[in-house]
């Protein structure tokens, strides 16, 4: 709903709300019918055959956007506040996906589908309570340990660090986890698929949505209603004027960062839910898909990166579905560079003069 | 004249630095040239002494030399837009890609081309310079940090694309067959590295004698006015664009001569050898060296890709051969990133103008120290008062 670093927060309105309700779904509608025909012109699907397809993908595409969109929002808000390419933000989602399966695999010792609907209920959030705030700690102990040391540099010093940062983690990673794919249990019986329209809409991929949704909504009242918000807000708009109106520049980035990273391990979880892999190198790929989305949605802007996170991931959706699932990677960086070609400031972000 | 008179007083081996300093800041190119030929004699006795020949034959040394060379090259390609004109480029093994594989097409059984090697280079150069300005006219007006990011994407794509269009690149398998270089006199086999060192040396050479001369010229200045404060530089009547261009052009095209030498030493392309991995090695090169100085980044080239390559391999050999207990079960290779990671935090947090810096880039990095100490004194000044 808002950039971070807007003057105010929005006014509560149910009208606006409403809109943008209407408006995704809207969107949706125009995003399946596309597909549909896609899938017609692009590999010859018959339309009758085409519509269960695409509605199935439709729903492939929330599911991946959602995680996408949980990761690019630890991307857009430390950008917001401290204009800093987070490069191992992806590394600490990947953290996240280990240290669930930690949780799931290692701890409660499960490895496949769980019938019994409270401890799956038990295990999930268990998982989620267990990885958000380790892997929230540990992005802001990385803040503290050679981020904060470097804010007055020169601004490529703190970029290359956090390059050096994510080198760091992704071996830590291979030489703990080894090079291969680990499994991560799938704890969602297969069976559970709700049949609509032809296509069966698994529960799990409900699940993922409704989570991310709680999440982001949870985040945008907290960055808006609560006083560690406005004093984010506050920060990202002008660091040392709100360092003189008594706002502690220090705590409020290493809160920008917990929340970072315990969106990007949420994120984690429902990856190794969704995926049943995990693999020290997932964050490179993952965090340059989610750093796209925020970009796309235009950087520092908490919606514009949920909105970037989806389209992200219904382009990558479309172009699997049409069988040039190869290019989808290419295509997604296409998308960036063009973006950031036509309009740098994003989709949602206010057209910002050249900041050196 | 400064350097005469320490000559004078310092006497013995200071006077002796002092008169070669001095005889440097006046002959520059012909440092670089007498440089290259001692480092060009020097490298082969060495690898026949005990340190190095421990490990493995001389030959085998000379060829890693070689390999090395390629690294060297694009570091200081690297330099031209990292260093000098504070861009930071994470995808510059893309050209380093299109030059490779423009020579794979021009002179190779795949292609039933067969094109002369020494223009070839020239070509490789272009092309890849052409991607350069191609890619860099839309985004060199973005901010720093965006710029990263499309060159991180465009690192991406290239590879992708090679790998993908296999009707065009033959996928995944690359390329093969390439010929060798054919420079009359001079016979080039897989088995003697001798010519190919002796390439490389004259490739290297030339290169940093081009790069060094440009960036004691106008355009060089006007690199490091951009690097410094791009807004002062555009006020003083640079045209920002079309000189951050230019470094972007240029670095390009020493990645596409150093794609050639090497697809033209390998004798195959794939789109393996381009990955993001080796930007990012590229990219430690650079700020281990220290952005901005030419020798600097030339030797951190040397020395990470003797470390990656040779080092760590023999290390496994060699705690093996000697079953030591705990070490022969690590396999060091798995180690290179995180070495190369911890070395870019450390340089960053301790010592950001790299290991050998170049005079103006410390004095640029260190302004806010020197600015607080100057803070700190006069603050003191002002108490005793």
């Amino acid at each position: 709903m808002t950039a971070l670093a807007s003057p105010v927060a929005p006014k509560k309105s149910s009208v606006r709300a409403l809109r943008i309700v209407g408006l995704s779904v809207v969107a949706l509608v125009v995003y399946l019918v596309v597909l549909w025909f896609g899938l017609y012109l692009v590999s010859g699907i018959p339309l009758e055959a085409g519509l269960p397809v695409a509605l199935q993908q439709t729903v492939n595409a929330l599911s991946i956007g959602a995680i996408y969109a949980l990761i690019a929002l630890g991307y857009t808000m430390v950008y917001g506040i401290i204009e800093l390419i987070n490069f191992a933000h992806g590394d600490i989602f990947m953290l996240g996906a280990f240290l669930s399966v930690v949780f799931i695999g290692g701890v409660m010792g499960q490895s496949g589908p769980v019938d019994n609907v409270p401890l799956l209920i038990f295990l999930l959030l268990g998982a989620l309570v267990f990885t958000m705030p380790v892997i929230g700690l540990i992005n802001v102990g990385i803040e503290r340990a050679v981020y904060r040391p470097l804010r007055n540099a020169p601004r490529l010093a703190p970029l290359i660090t956090a390059i050096g940062v994510s080198f760091i983690l992704q071996n830590l990673a291979l030489q703990i986890a080894g090079s291969g794919d680990r499994a991560a249990p799938q704890v969602f019986p297969l069976g559970w698929q709700i049949p609509f329209g032809g296509a069966s809409i698994s529960v799990l991929s409900i699940f993922i949505f409704v989570l991310a949704l709680t999440l982001m909504l949870l985040l945008q009242a907290f960055v808006n209603r609560s006083r560690l918000g406005r004093a984010m807000r506050a920060t990202a708009q002008d660091r040392e004027a709100s360092a003189l109106m008594g706002v502690d520049a220090n705590q409020t980035i290493a809160l920008t960062f917990l929340l970072g990273g315990m969106l990007a391990a949420a994120a984690g979880v429902v990856w190794g839910l969704r995926f049943g892999f995990v693999r020290f190198d997932l964050g490179f790929n993952a965090g340059l898909k989610a750093f796209t989305a925020a970009v796309l949605g235009g950087i520092g802007n908490t919606t514009g990166a949920a909105l970037g996170g989806f389209l992200i991931a219904f382009i990558e959706v479309f172009a699997a579905a049409t069988g040039e699932g190869r290019w989808s990677q290419a295509i997604v960086f296409m998308v960036l560079i063009l973006v950031l070609v036509f309009r740098p400031a994003g989709i949602l972000g206010q057209q910002l003069g050249e900041r050196a | 004249m400064s350097g005469r008179l320490q000559a004078i007083r310092g006497g013995g081996m200071g006077g002796l630095r002092a008169s070669l300093r001095t005889f440097s800041g006046h002959h520059r190119s012909l440092t670089i040239i007498g440089g290259m030929a001692i480092v060009g004699a020097v490298l082969p006795i060495l690898a026949v002494l005990p340190p190095l020949s421990v490990f493995q034959g001389q030959n085998v040394w000379v060829n890693g030399f070689a390999n090395a060379g390629v690294f060297v090259l694009l570091a200081i390609g690297l330099n031209i837009v990292v260093g000098l004109a504070g861009l930071l480029d994470l995808g510059y093994a893309a050209f380093f890609a299109i030059g490779a594989y423009t020579y794979a097409y021009a002179a190779s059984p795949y292609s039933g081309q067969h094109l002369p090697f020494l223009p070839m280079l020239l070509v490789g150069a272009f092309v890849a310079a052409t991607f350069g300005v191609l890619l860099g006219a839309p985004t060199l007006r973005l901010r720093g940090d965006y710029l990263a990011i499309v060159t991180l994407g465009f690192g991406e794509i290239v590879p992708i694309v090679f790998l993908n269009a296999n009707q065009y690149t033959n996928g995944t398998n690359g390329i093969g067959g390439i010929y060798k270089p054919e420079i009359p006199g001079i016979e080039f086999s897989l088995l003697n590295p001798w010519p190919f060192y002796v390439l490389m040396l004259v490739l290297v050479t030339t290169s940093m004698l081009l790069i060094y001369r440009l960036q004691e010229s106008r355009v060089g200045r006007a690199w490091m006015a951009i690097r410094e404060d791009e807004l002062a530089a555009a006020s003083n009547g640079i045209n920002t664009v079309t000189t951050k261009l230019l470094a972007f052009a240029l670095g390009a095209s020493t990645a596409g001569f150093a794609g050639v030498f090497q697809a033209s030493k390998l004798t195959s392309v794939d789109p393996g050898q381009f990955q993001s991995t080796v930007s990012f090695s590229i990219l430690v090169m650079v700020v281990l060296g220290g952005m901005g100085n030419i020798w600097g980044v030339a030797l951190g080239a040397f020395v990470v890709y003797t470390i990656q390559v040779v080092l760590l391999k023999q290390l496994n050999s060699f705690f093996e051969s000697l079953n030591v207990p705990i070490l022969s079960d690590i396999n060091f290779v798995t180690y290179q990133f995180l070495l190369l990671g911890l070395a870019l935090v450390f340089m960053m947090l301790f010592r950001p103008e790299g290991l050998f810096p170049s005079q103006r880039r410390r004095r640029e990095l260190h302004s806010a120290d020197t600015a607080a100490a100057e803070a700190d004194s006069a603050a003191a000044l002002a108490e005793t008062v």
